[in-house]
C-alpha cells in the first residue's frame, strides 16, 4: 500500500508528487531530502522513516523515486515498482533524466494515476497502459553533429545507416503506434560479468548473469519462437554435444514463455496473449558462476617501482584477448594510487586514449574509447607523490576495469533464430543485439 | 520549497485562464492549464485559481479533463463549496458511452475527498459495479474503499460487502485484486474479510491469472487463511511451489512468506522452503537494481538466522563490486563474515584484504572488523593480515586495526604476543581518539610485554595538555596505574606527574575524580593498588564463541518481507562484536535495554536481593563511581544525579564462558535517611540494625548461575568499600 509518490531531482527539486491516501502532508517531501541528505557513508539508505511515515526509495537517472507508507509493506514489492515506475517512465518519455521528467509531467501525472488507485499497483504493463495514455511525450533530442553522420551523401542511405542505433529502442512507445506500417522487434541478449583475477593472473572468481530481453513494436504479432544455440546446457551435470558446450548454472524464464520445445531444439516460444503482454519482457535470466568457456578478455601485466626521485614509476601492459575481430569499447581503467600523490605525467600509445589523477577519488582513470581484440596496449605513469608512506606499492591497485563488449556475450550464448507469426505483412525489421558490460572487473597487482 | 514571485505567477495563469480568446482555443487552454499543474508540483500555492479550474473541467478534450483532475484532488478539500460545482459535471461523465471517460470521472468523483459529497457519489458507484468495462469496475470498487474511509462512522452496507464478494468472480483479475483491497479495508475492524475454504481455493486457482502485483496482494491476504487438514495444507504448499521459485523477487518473497506462516508446526517443510529460494534470492542479489540488491541481502540475513550453512558454497555472490556504494559492500561484508569455513577462509580473507585499502574509509575500517570477527576462529591468518595493514601507516586505517586487536584479545588472549609486537611504533599514526584509547586499553593490559610501553606512554603524558578527548585522558591514567603496577621503576616518574596534572589543572570533572581516585588509592599502598587494579583478564583456558547458534524461523518469521530488516543499522554482528567487557564505552548499547526488558518478562534469570554497609557510595560522584566500576568490568547503565533520594544506580556486567555469554544487570538503591521506615516496610528478609549508611543491591542475571553470581556481587561489595569519601 502507497501512501505517496514523489519524484525529487539530485539537488532536491520538486518535479512530481502525487498523493493517493491522504495520510500525510506534502511537507513530507522535504523531510525525505533533508534525510537522505544528512546520511553518513555506513548507513543504509533505502528505507528511512519520518514518525509512522515510512520512506522507500531508489535511484535512477540521477532522480530520486521515493514511495511512502504507514503500514509495513513487502520492501520487494515497493522497490520493484519504483523501479518499474521508473522503467515506464523511459518507456514513454524516450530517456529517464531530469530534463525529461520535467518536460513530461502531465503524461507522468497520468501514468501515475493509471498505475496506482488509493495505493493499490493496479497494473504497470505498458502495454495495457498504452490505451489509457493520451498525453504526447515530449521528447527532447539534443541537436548532435553526429546525428548528421548516419545521413549519406544527398541523403542516400549509407551502410551505416542501416545499423539500428543503440538509442534505437529508446524511443517512447507510443511513437509506434503513429509510425504505424514500421514494425521493428528488438531482442537484446545482455550479460553482466564480474570478475576477480589474482595478482598471479588466476581468475578467483567469475561471475556472469545475463538475461534476453525483447522489445517488441509489432501491433498483431501473437508467437514469436527464439531458438538458442543448441548446445545450450543448465547445471553442471547436463553436459550436451561435444564439449563446446553454452553452459549456464542456472536459469528462469519469464511466465509467458512456453517451453514445451525447449528441451529437444532450445526454442523459447513466447505467447504475448493480446492485451496482456507488457511492451519490454525479460524473457529469460541466467546466471554462470566460476567457469568462463574462455579466457578472461583482459590480463595486465605491470610492473610498478619506485624511482630515485621518490617518484612512482607504473608501467602497465594491458591485453586484450578477445578475438581480432571483436572489440572492447569505452574501457575504463582505475587504478587505485598511493595516498598522498599530488600530480601524474602519462605516456600512452595512441592521442585518442587520456588519463588523469582524481583526487577525489585518489586513483588513476585511464579511459580507452576503442580496444581491438588481440592488441595490447602499453602506459607509462609517473606519479609525483612528495609524501609516501613506508609501503606505497601495498596501496596501489587493486585495477578495476569498466568496459562494453558490443556483439559479443561471454557465455557465448547465441539467438540462432526469430520467427514471428503469423507472418507479419508489409516490411518488418528484427534487431538481434548481444552486449556484455562489465563495471567491476578487478585485477589485483 | 519557497518559490519567489508566487502571487504574480497565480495573477498571470488567472488573466490566461479567463481569457476568452484562450478558452475558445483548445490548444492554448490546454497549455495554460499545464502551467498551473507545473507550477503546482514546484510548490507553489495555486489554490486561488480553483473557480477557473472548476470552469475548465466541462470540456471533450481528454487530456485537459485529466489535468483538472488533478488540481481539484489536491485543492477540493480547501473549497468544499466550489467542489459542488465539479460534481454535476462528473455525474455526467458517469454517463459517458467511453468508457474511459466513465472510470476517469468515477475514479476522481471519489478522490475530491469530501465527506459532503458522499451522497452523490453512491449511486454511481453501485453504477459502477455492474459496468460492462472491466475499467469501470476496477475504480468503483475501489471507489467504495475511499468512500469508507472517508466516512469512518458510517455503517458498513451489507449489500455493498455482498457485491463485493460476488465480484471476488469477476472475469477481470484486475477487479477480483481489487476487491480483495477493498473488503481488506472496509471489514479492517472484523479483522479483514472472511478467508474461507472455498474463497482460498478459487484465489489460489486463479493466481496464474495475476500479475506479480496481484499475485502479492493474494498471497499476503491468504496468510490469515488455516488450512483445516494436513492434506489440504499440502496441496496448497504444492500448488505455491512453482512462485516460491519465481524471477520476481517479490511474489517470491510473498510466497516465503505464506510458507513460514502456513506452517510453523512443520520445521522440516520450512527449510526445505528456505533452501528452494536460495536461488531466486541469490538472483536478486546480483540484480541491476542496487536497490534490489540491498533489500535480498538483508532478507539473506535473516535466512542465515536459521539455516548459517545455507549460502556457504555461495560466498563468491558475496564479493563485492568495485562500483558498489558503501552500504552494500558493508552488508556484504556481514554476509560474508558468517559464510566463513575452513574451506573458503583463505578465499575470504584474501578478498576483504582487497576492501581494506578502499578510497572510503567507511568500507575500509568495516572490512578490518570483518577481519577481525573471522580472526575469532582464524585467529593467525587475521592477524597476519592486520599487521600487514599496520604497515600501510595510514590513520584511519591503523584507528581501525587498533581497535579491532583490542576486540580480538579479549576473546583470543592466545593472540596477545602477536599483537604486542605489532604495537610497537604505531602511536605516531594513530590521531583520532577511539583509536588511541583502544591502543592505551592495549597497553594497559600488556603493557608488561611491550617493550617500548613506557616511553608511549611518555608520549602520551608530555602531549596531555593538548589532549582534547576526556575518554583518551582517563585510558591514559588507568594505563599508566596499571602500568606502574607491573613496572614501577620506569613509570613512577610519568606517574607522578600524570596525576599532578589532572588533579592540579585539569578541568573536567571526570578527569579530576578519576586522578583522585587513583591518588587515594596509592595511599591505600601497593598491595591494595595491586588487589584493585589487578583486575580480570580474560582467561585463555576459556574457549571462543565461534559463531551464534541456529535460531528457530519463527524468531524472524514475522519479519520477513517487511521494512524491519533493511532498516536495522550496521547490524546486529557488529555490536556484539564491540561488546567486550572492559571497554569504555559511555553510550548504551540498544540491544542491551532490549534484553533487560525481555529478561523482565521471561523467567530464566535469577534474581538476588543483597544489603551491602557502604556509607560513601551516595556522596561520591557519578563518574567516580563509574571508573571505579570500569576497573572490575562492571559497566554502569545510569544514575540518578548525587544527593538525589531515593538514589540509584543501574549497572550491568557481560561476562563470557565456556558454552555461553552470561548477561547480570543489577541496580543499587539507596533509599536515603528519611524514607528509611518505609523501606523497611516493603522489604523482605533480614534487615538488620544501623542501616542508614545500606545499599540494597538487587541482581538479575541470564542465563542462571549462581555461583558467577555470588563472585559478582563480591567484587561488587569490594569496590564499593573502596570508593573514595567526597565531601561536598
Amino acid at each position: 500500500m502507497i501512501s505517496q509518490v514523489f519524484i525529487l531531482s539530485s539537488q532536491g527539486d520538486h518535479l512530481i508528487y502525487k498523493d493517493f491516501r491522504g495520510e500525510a502532508g506534502s511537507d513530507v517531501v522535504g523531510v525525505f531530502y533533508e534525510k537522505v541528505t544528512a546520511l553518513t557513508g555506513d548507513q543504509p539508505p533505502v528505507v528511512m522513516n519520518h514518525g509512522d511515515l515510512h520512506f522507500v526509495h531508489v535511484r535512477q537517472g540521477g532522480l530520486y523515486w521515493v514511495a511512502t507508507t504507514t503500514a509495513d509493506s513487502s520492501p520487494f514489492t515497493l522497490i520493484e515498482f519504483l523501479n518499474r515506475l521508473a522503467a515506464l517512465v523511459k518507456d514513454y518519455c524516450g530517456s529517464l533524466c531530469e530534463k525529461s521528467v520535467q518536460m513530461n509531467f502531465a503524461l507522468i501525472y497520468e501514468l501515475l494515476d493509471e498505475v496506482v488507485d488509493y495505493g493499490y499497483i493496479q497494473t504497470t504493463s505498458s502495454d495495457v497502459l498504452k490505451n489509457f495514455i493520451q498525453t504526447e511525450a515530449v521528447c527532447s533530442k539534443p541537436f548532435s553533429l553526429f546525428d548528421l553522420s548516419n545521413v549519406g551523401l544527398f541523403g542516400a542511405e549509407t551502410q551505416q545507416s542501416k545499423v539500428a542505433p543503440s538509442s534505437a529502442a529508446t524511443r517512447p512507445v507510443q511513437s509506434s503506434r503513429e509510425q504505424g506500417g514500421k514494425s521493428e522487434i528488438f531482442v537484446d541478449v545482455i550479460e553482466r560479468m564480474s570478475v576477480v583475477i589474482g595478482s598471479n593472473g588466476v581468475v578467483m572468481k567469475a561471475d556472469v548473469e545475463g538475461e534476453i530481453r525483447v522489445k517488441c513494436f509489432m501491433p498483431s504479432c501473437s508467437e514469436m519462437r527464439i531458438g538458442l544455440n543448441e548446445e545450450f546446457s543448465i547445471g553442471k551435470s547436463q553436459i550436451r554435444g561435444y564439449g563446446a558446450a553454452v553452459r549456464v548454472d542456472e536459469c528462469s524464464f519469464h511466465q509467458a514463455v512456453r517451453l514445451d520445445e525447449f528441451s529437444s531444439s532450445r526454442i523459447l516460444r513466447l505467447c504475448p496473449s493480446p492485451g496482456e503482454s507488457s511492451n519490454e519482457q525479460t524473457v529469460m535470466q541466467y546466471q554462470l558462476s566460476d567457469e568462463l568457456p574462455s579466457a578472461p578478455p583482459f590480463r595486465l601485466y605491470p610492473t610498478i617501482e619506485r624511482d630515485s626521485g621518490g617518484r612512482l614509476l607504473m608501467y602497465l601492459k594491458l591485453r586484450c584477448d578477445l578475438l581480432p575481430r571483436s572489440a572492447a569499447i569505452n574501457v575504463c581503467v582505475t587504478i587505485p594510487v598511493p595516498r598522498g600523490s599530488v600530480s601524474v605525467s602519462q605516456e600512452l600509445s595512441s592521442p585518442d586514449q587520456s588519463a588523469e589523477l582524481k583526487l577525489q577519488s585518489r586513483a588513476i582513470e585511464w579511459r580507452i574509447p576503442r580496444f581491438p581484440g588481440g592488441t595490447q596496449l602499453s602506459a607509462l605513469f609517473k606519479l609525483e607523490a612528495p609524501a609516501l608512506g613506508p609501503a606505497p606499492l601495498m596501496e596501489v591497485g587493486p585495477v578495476v576495469l569498466a568496459f562494453e563488449l558490443p556483439h559479443l556475450t561471454v557465455t557465448g550464448l547465441q539467438i540462432r533464430f526469430l520467427r514471428l507469426s503469423p507472418v507479419q505483412p508489409g516490411p518488418s525489421q528484427r534487431w538481434i543485439r548481444y552486449v556484455t558490460h562489465s563495471d567491476s572487473y578487478v585485477i589485483r597487482v | 520549497m519557497p518559490y519567489l514571485g508566487s502571487e504574480d505567477t497565480v495573477r498571470e495563469l488567472r488573466r490566461h485562464l479567463s481569457n476568452p480568446n484562450v478558452q475558445s482555443d483548445p490548444l492554448r487552454y490546454r497549455s495554460s492549464i499545464l502551467k498551473v499543474i507545473r507550477a503546482m508540483s514546484q510548490g507553489v500555492d495555486v489554490a486561488g485559481l480553483f473557480s477557473e479550474m472548476v470552469k475548465a473541467c466541462a470540456t471533450v478534450d481528454i487530456v485537459q479533463k485529466k489535468l483538472v483532475y488533478v488540481f481539484l484532488c489536491s485543492y477540493a478539500t480547501l473549497n468544499p463549496e466550489l467542489s459542488l460545482l465539479v460534481i454535476n459535471t462528473l455525474r455526467k461523465d458517469c454517463q459517458d458511452p467511453n468508457p474511459m471517460v466513465r472510470s476517469l470521472a468515477l475514479r476522481n468523483m471519489v478522490n475530491l475527498r469530501l465527506p459532503s459529497l458522499a451522497e452523490y457519489v453512491e449511486q454511481p458507484l453501485s453504477a459502477g459495479l455492474r459496468d460492462r468495462a472491466a475499467c469501470v469496475r476496477r475504480v468503483a470498487v475501489l471507489g467504495w474503499a475511499k468512500l469508507h474511509n472517508l466516512q469512518p462512522a458510517s455503517e458498513i452496507d451489507a449489500a455493498v460487502v455482498n457485491e463485493l464478494y460476488g465480484l471476488l468472480r469477476d472475469p477481470d483479475p484486475v477487479v477480483m485484486v481489487n476487491c480483495l483491497r477493498a473488503l481488506e479495508e472496509i471489514l479492517k475492524e472484523e479483522g479483514g474479510m472472511a478467508i474461507n475454504k472455498p474463497i482460498t481455493h478459487h484465489l489460489l486457482n486463479r493466481l496464474g491469472q495475476l500479475d506479480v502485483w496481484g499475485q502479492c496482494e493474494v498471497l499476503r491476504v491468504l496468510q490469515r487463511y488455516r488450512p483445516q487438514s494436513e492434506s489440504e495444507l499440502f496441496d496448497i504448499l504444492s500448488l505455491l511451489d512453482a512462485s516460491l521459485v519465481s524471477p520476481h523477487p517479490p511474489v517470491m518473497a510473498a510466497t516465503l512468506s505464506l510458507f513460514l506462516v502456513l506452517c510453523p508446526d512443520l520445521p522440516a517443510v520450512s527449510f526445505a522452503a528456505l533452501e528452494r529460494v536460495r536461488g531466486p534470492l541469490l538472483a536478486a542479489c546480483g540484480s541491476a537494481s542496487r536497490e534490489t540488491r540491498f533489500t535480498a541481502l538483508c532478507h539473506i540475513q535473516l535466512l542465515l538466522r536459521s539455516l548459517p550453512g545455507l549460502m556457504g558454497a555461495h560466498y563468491k555472490r558475496f564479493f563485492c563490486g568495485y562500483a558498489e556504494p558503501a552500504y552494500i559492500k558493508q552488508r556484504k561484508m556481514q554476509v560474508l563474515v558468517e559464510l566463513v569455513n575452513d574451506d573458503n577462509v583463505a578465499m575470504l580473507l584474501d578478498e576483504l584484504r582487497g576492501y581494506c585499502t578502499d578510497v572510503n574509509a567507511d568500507t575500509a575500517q568495516a572490512a578490518i572488523s570483518a577481519i577481525g570477527r573471522i580472526g575469532r576462529s582464524y585467529s593467525d591468518q587475521c592477524l597476519q593480515i592486520l599487521t600487514g595493514l599496520l604497515g600501510l601507516q595510514q590513520e584511519h586505517i591503523t584507528s581501525a586495526v587498533v581497535q579491532t586487536m583490542r576486540d580480538l584479545v579479549w576473546v583470543c588472549p592466545q593472540c596477545s604476543d602477536t599483537v604486542c609486537s605489532a604495537l610497537e611504533g604505531c602511536e605516531e599514526t594513530l590521531q583520532d581518539s577511539q583509536g588511541r584509547q583502544a591502543l592505551l586499553w592495549l597497553l594497559a593490559v600488556h603493557g608488561e610485554r611491550v617493550r617500548s610501553a613506557p616511553y608511549t606512554l611518555e608520549g602520551f603524558i608530555d602531549g596531555v595538555r593538548g589532549e582534547a578527548s576526556p575518554g583518551v585522558k582517563m585510558e591514559l591514567l588507568t594505563t599508566t596505574m596499571r602500568l606502574f603496577v607491573c613496572r614501577p621503576a620506569e613509570t613512577q616518574d610519568m606517574l607522578g606527574r600524570l596525576l599532578h596534572h589532572c588533579i592540579e589543572e585539569e578541568t573536567d570533572m571526570c578527569v579530576r575524580d578519576q586522578a583522585l581516585l587513583y591518588y587515594r588509592l596509592l595511599r591505600c599502598g601497593m598491595e591494595e593498588t595491586r588487589r584493585v587494579l589487578g583486575g580480570r583478564r580474560s582467561e585463555p583456558s576459556l574457549g571462543v564463541l565461534i559463531g551464534r547458534p541456529a535460531e528457530p524461523i519463527s524468531q524472524w518469521a514475522s519479519s520477513f518481507n517487511t521494512l524491519e530488516p533493511l532498516k536495522q543499522g550496521a547490524g546486529e554482528t557488529e555490536t556484539t562484536g564491540r561488546a567486550s567487557p572492559q571497554h569504555v564505552t559511555f553510550d548504551l548499547d540498544s540491544d542491551l535495554s532490549d534484553t533487560l526488558n525481555s529478561g523482565a518478562e521471561e523467567l530464566d534469570y535469577v534474581c538476588l536481593e543483597e544489603r551491602i554497609r557502604c556509607p560513601a557510595v551516595p556522596h561520591c560522584s557519578p563518574q567516580s563511581l563509574q571508573a571505579a566500576m570500569q576497573l572490575v568490568n562492571i559497566q554502569t547503565l545510569a544514575f540518578t544525579a548525587a544527593h538525589a533520594s531515593p538514589w540509584r544506580v543501574y549497572l550491568y556486567t557481560h561476562a563470557q564462558q565456556a558454552a555461553r555469554s552470561a548477561l547480570i544487570l543489577g541496580q543499587l538503591l539507596y533509599a536515603g535517611e528519611d524514607e528509611d521506615e518505609d523501606e523497611a516496610g516493603l522489604s523482605e528478609g533480614p534487615s538488620p540494625r544501623g542501616r542508614e549508611e545500606e545499599v540494597k543491591v538487587t541482581l538479575k542475571q541470564r542465563p542462571r548461575d549462581e555461583k558467577a553470581l555470588q563472585g559478582f556481587l563480591s567484587i561488587l561489595t569490594a569496590v564499593l568499600h573502596t570508593l573514595p569519601f567526597n565531601t561536598h
